[in-house]
């Protein structure tokens, strides 16, 4: 029986597995995929330096540190169910129960979909699955797709299928709705890419951004936005361009689209056949909560963080001794945050497990003080909010939990 | 083959080994340690299943485990998700096929 058993291997996971081993507890990581590092592996994007975040030597890099601290990282093994016996978790999987006195749950984030009508067909894809295709597993996704939602992984992932020779034809909306939402809206959708504008590809956009913050010249630029799109890296983002309906018989033939008023409505019988072989749905992300949910850990709804996230404390701890939680399973961040959740996670399990060196205090709050930098220098944000959803979090926390809980009030962190 | 063997940041692929597998009683190459999702596609083929229902086609949607649209009967075990699943030497892996709506029919017959 192992001390902690992590279930994520992802950044939040591993970083958390190698804290907790570097201060002497033994830690399983369960993880289904085939291979460690979560949707770290995909991630490939320039930083404003010039120098590439490449998830895949990232990953590498983990799983190495991880496995020299003897850390045992078991693949292709899901978790189902998770629940306490006493002082025991008992961790149920396909391979059987594990059982640990510390669970950490990393098990971060899932995309919303936006079903449009036709999104069944063989050849319509998340846009995370476009991107694991062909950074993990370098197989094309097709000769010419249609991506539908612009944000900020669209955009990134957009990137990615370029650099590997991928044809994206043209990124379009979904057609507005009760599920769509805002994704389905020109101002709100320009409203946050302009929030991503310093990584847009194009410079028209970052200069673009500036002036757009006035909700005045927004609605302008929508209204007067170009129905054939501005160029996204040689690609057009469209507006206002709505996909009605993806048509093909055995699998994806086209996108059948109808032009859009500013406010998203679509525009009867301005109807066009957009051919592509493969379509991308980029819906956006939520956090992958169930394991905590089915554990019975509380919850709140915190928007900002992109939905439902178990309650938490600065240190990663729940309010169920023992399950711990870090990474995009407590709200919607870039993989080096979850890495820095990680870090933190780890020290606290070895803070509880007793194993308390001189320095653990100190490491605690230094691991504590990292993910707030390495939050205000972040290039890609998901939410820009994600300040405000952080500290709703961390108010709840302290009237709700931290009261019942003498251990964290003496060891708070200021 | 639909493969992106050279990439101008993550690099070549060149060392890697093939295996035979089969799908649906064709025989195809899939490179070592990938899934059978990666491997079809690779192939060509997009197709991993019909709804149990309608018989409409589907292929994969999230390529990672959660949506559950890619599962397929490997050796003879049915619902085996694709995208997690990966390629053995010999695997027989089959589509998901249309099934029989009891419910419906007994309610159709009265
Ligand atoms: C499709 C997609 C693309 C993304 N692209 C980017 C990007 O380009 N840049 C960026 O900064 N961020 C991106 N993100 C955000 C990403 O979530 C974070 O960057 C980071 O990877 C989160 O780390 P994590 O450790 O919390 O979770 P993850 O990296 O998601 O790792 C979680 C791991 O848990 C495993 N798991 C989940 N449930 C179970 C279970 N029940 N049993 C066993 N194992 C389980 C998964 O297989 C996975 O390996 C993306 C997210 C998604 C979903
Ligand atoms: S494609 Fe979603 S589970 Fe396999």
């Amino acid at each position: 029986m192992s001390d902690v058993i992590v279930i994520g291997a992802g950044p939040a996971g591993l970083a958390g597995a190698i804290a907790s081993a570097s201060n002497g507890l033994s830690v399983t990581v369960l993880d289904e995929f085939i291979k460690p590092g979560g949707r770290l592996l995909g991630q490939l994007h320039q930083e404003p330096s010039g120098e590439w975040w490449n998830g895949m030597k990232e990953s590498e890099r983990l799983f190495l540190e991880a496995n020299n601290l003897s850390v045992d990282i078991r693949c292709g093994v899901s978790v189902y169910n998770l629940e306490k016996d006493e002082n025991l978790w008992n961790v149920h999987t396909n391979i059987g129960t594990l059982t640990a006195r510390y669970v950490l749950v990393a098990t971060g984030a899932a995309e919303y979909p936006v079903p449009v009508p036709g999104w069944t067909l063989p050849g319509v894809m998340s846009i995370g699955a476009a991107q694991v295709m062909t950074n993990v597993h370098r197989v094309q996704v097709g000769k010419k797709g249609i991506i539908i939602g612009a944000n900020i992984l669209s955009f990134a992932i957009l990137n990615e299928l370029q650099l590997a020779g991928i044809n994206v034809d043209r990124i379009i909306l979904p057609e507005k709705n009760s599920i769509s939402g805002k994704a389905g809206e020109p101002e709100e959708v320009l409203k946050t890419l302009l929030h991503a504008a310093h990584l847009a590809p194009s410079p028209l956009m970052r200069f673009g951004s500036h002036f757009m913050k006035n909700n005045w010249l927004r609605k302008m630029a929508i209204h007067f936005y170009p129905k054939s799109g501005m160029k996204v890296n040689g690609t057009p983002l469209q507006l206002r361009i709505a996909a009605v309906e993806i048509v093909g018989k055995e699998q994806v033939e086209g996108v059948k689209v109808a032009n859009t008023d500013a406010a998203g409505q679509v525009i009867p019988g301005t109807e066009v056949l957009y051919e592509a072989d493969f379509v991308c749905i980029a819906g956006g992300l939520y956090p992958l909560a169930e394991l905590a949910a089915v554990a019975g850990c509380p919850f709140e709804y915190i928007p900002e963080l992109g939905g439902h996230v178990p309650c938490h404390s600065e240190t990663m701890e729940t309010p169920l001794g023992g399950l711990f939680v870090a990474g995009n399973i407590t709200g919607i961040e870039s993989g080096k945050i979850s890495m820095a959740q990680g870090t933190i996670a780890g020290i606290a399990i070895a803070n509880h497990a007793g194993k308390v060196s001189s320095t653990i205090d100190q490491q605690l709050q230094q691991a504590v003080q990292q993910v707030r930098s390495v939050r205000e220098q972040a290039t890609i944000q998901f939410n820009p909010e994600i300040d405000k959803g952080r500290s709703k979090m961390k108010e709840i926390w302290e009237t709700k939990f931290a009261p019942l809980d003498k251990e964290y009030s003496h060891k708070k962190i200021v | 083959m639909n493969r992106i063997l050279d990439h101008p940041i993550l690099g070549k692929i060149t060392d890697r080994k093939t295996i035979p597998f089969q799908y649906d009683g064709t025989t195809y190459e899939a490179y070592k340690h990938e899934t059978i999702a990666a491997a079809l596609l690779a192939n060509g083929v997009r197709k991993l299943r019909v709804h149990e229902e309608s018989g409409t086609p589907r292929g994969i949607y999230c390529n990672i485990g959660h949506c559950m649209e890619c599962r397929v009967t490997v050796n003879g075990q049915a619902n085996v998700r694709a995208c997690l699943t990966v390629v053995e030497n010999d695997m027989v892996v089959e589509s998901g096929k249309q099934l029989p709506n009891i419910v419906k029919r007994m309610v159709e017959q009265g």
